[in-house]
């Protein structure tokens, strides 16, 4: 982590005012590509795709607000989502039967508060303590409101939740909000603004003091913040994005219920925005484009797709704890340094046996998941037959053979980097 | 009513060795190493399985033994090759390394066993009435369970405070780096221990196994409570583990026994007034509401005791 933390804080400090034109830059390229993306694929299921996405992104980056910036690991992030979800749909009821002129599109707010509501209630007692302690709680609140989100009928409605008619409310702007694409545009133009607010949020001397907090409470203390109104701050304003992304989910939806509180959705957004890399802004950005992409399109493919996401989620762990975000940010003073050339050809080497061990690991997942009967796989293109030893073979050449070719060709990665690393060391641009 | 209390006197203790056989490994597996291991759980889901299946080829009696013994040699590689290598990433990834793991066996054994319970029965020498109890027949595999986890829990005791592989545990919990000055192999230790407590783990499986449901969300669901129950304990003391483990064991098989709800202690509310949140609470009986005890203790004594029952230190 402490690594990350010096990685942001160098990079935030190494923009000069001359590259406001970048950044503002970076920015407008965004919001074009949200305008353009969906008259560029405008089928039904890319818009919803889209939707998806948006709504995850704003989910990943509510996320990072603790476990990047203040450095908090919570297991139940989802409540927030969930209860957001909730008091949007009951918001979007109450609109439509006491006639208030209240349109769509200030909906998603209410669902903010829902989920602000709920962190500043729970918040206080959780976090008094940071680390693993706060894991556990937050896994047991989770654990909590998801159960009791059964009990109580009325609010939550049971097992089947609380649906709701997103056309029926004001329309604004002669936009009724019924197709998809007005959707769509609804959750890019909140995305936009949640993470334009979460941007900045960074920049305040809040964000920054949480970035301490996260690195050494103690020396917080002796600087005259309490770390826990600092946690508690952060905590707050995660549940309110939450609860922004879980309105949006319940409009595009139409419906809450207790699937958006529970397990399965707190370890999602943790997975999005760990693989995407905590370390930098757009790393949940990233990873939550990553996973909701991979989602959609695992599970037409294979019934294992879950296990996929541990494989490639314990591998981030163990071999890249920054994330993609971070493996892409390690190039950067390489490319400032024009030394990148030099590590090109070990990667082109190391291709081969890392995609032979992964095609190795796809097959041997596959033979145990359709043994018992199911398709045959179809790894690009080439039928396997599950119950064939020809199947099993292959499966444990391409693994024991791809793993120790893979190695030594990702040894020689590391060398080839050190060395490139070095030379832009020698020229100035910092690691 | 006597009936009922002596019955779930019985279970919830059951219930509550069962938690510290799982409880016990986590929480000195949390105040050696500092990592929280969140497959803990999972050791326990893969030595009922492993005990179903061996039990299915073998017979019972050795996979009580063969089963934890594989599952400790599986944790064991774990720390060697996963914690260790992700241990200069700081406590977060290893927890989140854990996190990653617990996730990809449940997936793992959903995909071998499938999703829903397999038929994993009692075995035959101990499928009889142990003694009969106001009518109620109380079987003997679970006095079998009893006396298992009293004996491990006996043995862990005496291996910890009276021989010499306790006594450099011990020193290896507050003082690692000593212990490594004093000529110890402090990894090996860390590995052993991981290793035993996931045995201890997947031994409870294998004896919970047949008397509960033996399914791939085991673990998802038993997981939190063992995490209630080493916060409420108080983190990485193992006297508050056991204190914990006997509380939550018996407060929830109480609760699930009891049929009770403020309707039928107060009355019905009047129905004039429709349904609300009152009405969903007045009328929830105390069984339904039993899932969520554990947690609601968790946060009471987060209000009232921030460092647990036992426990020290404040994080």
């Amino acid at each position: 982590m402490s690594a990350a933390a010096t990685s942001t804080t160098s990079k935030m400090a190494a923009e000069p005012a001359g590259g406001s034109l970048r950044f503002y830059g970076v920015w407008l390229l965004g919001i074009i590509v949200l305008i353009v993306l969906p008259m560029i694929f405008s089928s039904g299921g890319s818009l919803t795709s889209f939707s998806l996405i948006g709504i995850a992104i704003v989910f990943a980056l509510s996320y990072n607000i603790l476990l990047g910036q203040t450095g908090l690991l919570s297991f139940g992030h989802a409540v927030h989502y969930g209860l957001g979800g909730f008091a949007a749909c009951h918001m979007m009821n109450a609109v439509v039967s006491h006639k208030w002129p209240i349109p769509l599109p200030f909906i998603p707010l209410f669902g903010g508060i829902g989920g602000l509501l709920f962190a500043m209630i729970i918040g206080w007692v959780m976090t008094k303590r940071a680390g693993t302690v706060f894991a556990m709680i937050s896994l047991g609140i989770g654990e909590l409101v998801a159960s009791s989100s059964l009990i109580l009928r009325s609010v939550f409605g049971g097992e089947s939740g609380i649906t709701t008619d997103r056309t029926a409310l004001p329309k604004l702007l002669g936009w009724s909000f019924g197709p998809q694409l007005q959707v769509y545009y609804l959750i890019a133009f909140w995305l936009v603004l949640s993470a334009i607010a979460m941007y900045a949020l960074t920049r305040t001397p809040l964000g920054r003091i949480c970035n301490a907090v996260r690195d050494n409470p103690e020396r917080v203390q002796f600087i005259g913040y309490d770390p826990h109104v600092v946690r508690y701050i952060a905590f707050c304003f995660a549940g309110f994005f939450a609860g922004i992304a879980g309105g949006l989910a319940a409009i595009n939806f139409e419906i809450a219920n207790s699937a958006y509180l529970g397990a399965i959705q707190s370890g999602l957004v943790l997975f999005s925005t760990f693989i995407g890399g905590t370390a930098f802004f757009f790393g949940p950005i990233l990873g939550a484009i990553l996973v909701t992409y991979l989602q959609l399109g695992l599970t037409n493919l294979t019934t294992a797709w879950q296990l996929y996401f541990g494989i490639i989620f314990i591998g981030i762990v163990m071999y890249s704890p920054g994330g993609i975000a971070g493996l892409l940010m390690m190039h950067r003073p390489l490319i400032r340094a024009g030394t990148l050339w030099t590590v090109i050809p070990s990667y082109l080497v190391a291709v081969v046996p890392t995609v032979a061990l992964a095609c190795g690991v796809i097959l041997t997942i596959e033979t145990v998941a359709r043994f018992s009967g199911g398709d045959p796989i179809n790894l690009f293109g080439i039928a396997f037959n599950a119950n064939s030893p020809v199947t099993w073979f292959t499966a444990a050449i391409l693994v024991v053979g791809g793993f120790f070719v893979a190695r030594l060709a990702w040894r020689r990665i590391a060398e080839a980097w050190d060395r490139a690393a070095t030379v832009a060391r020698d020229r100035g641009y910092l690691a | 009513m006597l009936e009922l209390i002596v019955i779930s006197t019985l279970n919830g203790v059951l219930f509550g060795m069962l938690l510290f056989l799982l409880s016990s490994g986590l929480t000195v597996i949390f105040s050696m190493m500092g990592v929280l291991n969140f497959a803990h759980a999972s050791f326990y889901m893969l030595g009922a399985f492993f005990g179903f299946q061996l039990t299915k080829w073998i017979g019972f009696w050795p996979a009580l033994v063969l089963a934890p013994l594989l599952v400790g040699a599986i944790g064991m590689a774990v720390e060697r090759y996963g914690l260790r290598n992700t241990h200069k990433h700081g406590h977060v990834a290893e927890l989140l390394l854990t996190f990653g793991l617990a996730f990809a066996i449940e997936e793992i054994v959903s995909m071998i066993w499938g999703k829903s319970p397999v038929d994993y029965r009692v075995p035959a020498l101990l499928d009889f009435p142990a003694f009969t109890i106001f009518s109620t027949n109380y079987p003997a595999f679970k006095i079998f369970m009893l006396a298992v986890s009293v004996v491990i829990f006996v043995a862990l005791l005496i291996v910890l405070k009276r021989t010499r592989v306790g006594l450099i545990v011990q020193a290896a919990l507050t003082h690692p780096h000593m212990v490594g000055h004093l000529g110890h192999n402090v990894g090996r230790v860390f590995m052993a221990v991981f290793g035993v407590g996931s045995a201890l783990a997947a031994l409870a499986g294998v004896i919970a196994g047949p008397a509960l449901v033996t399914q791939s969300d085991m673990a998802a669901s038993l997981g939190p409570i063992l995490f209630v129950v080493i916060v409420f304990g108080g983190l990485g003391s193992l006297p508050g583990a056991f204190i914990a483990s006997l509380v939550i064991g018996l407060v929830q098989t109480f609760a699930v026994a009891l049929d009770g709800s403020l309707a039928s202690a107060f009355g019905p509310l009047d129905p004039s007034a429709g349904p609300s949140v009152l009405t969903d609470i007045w009328n929830v009986t105390i069984a339904q509401v039993a899932p969520i005890v554990p947690y609601l203790l968790l946060v009471i004594i987060l209000i009232v005791r921030p460092m647990g029952l036992m426990g020290t230190r404040e994080s």
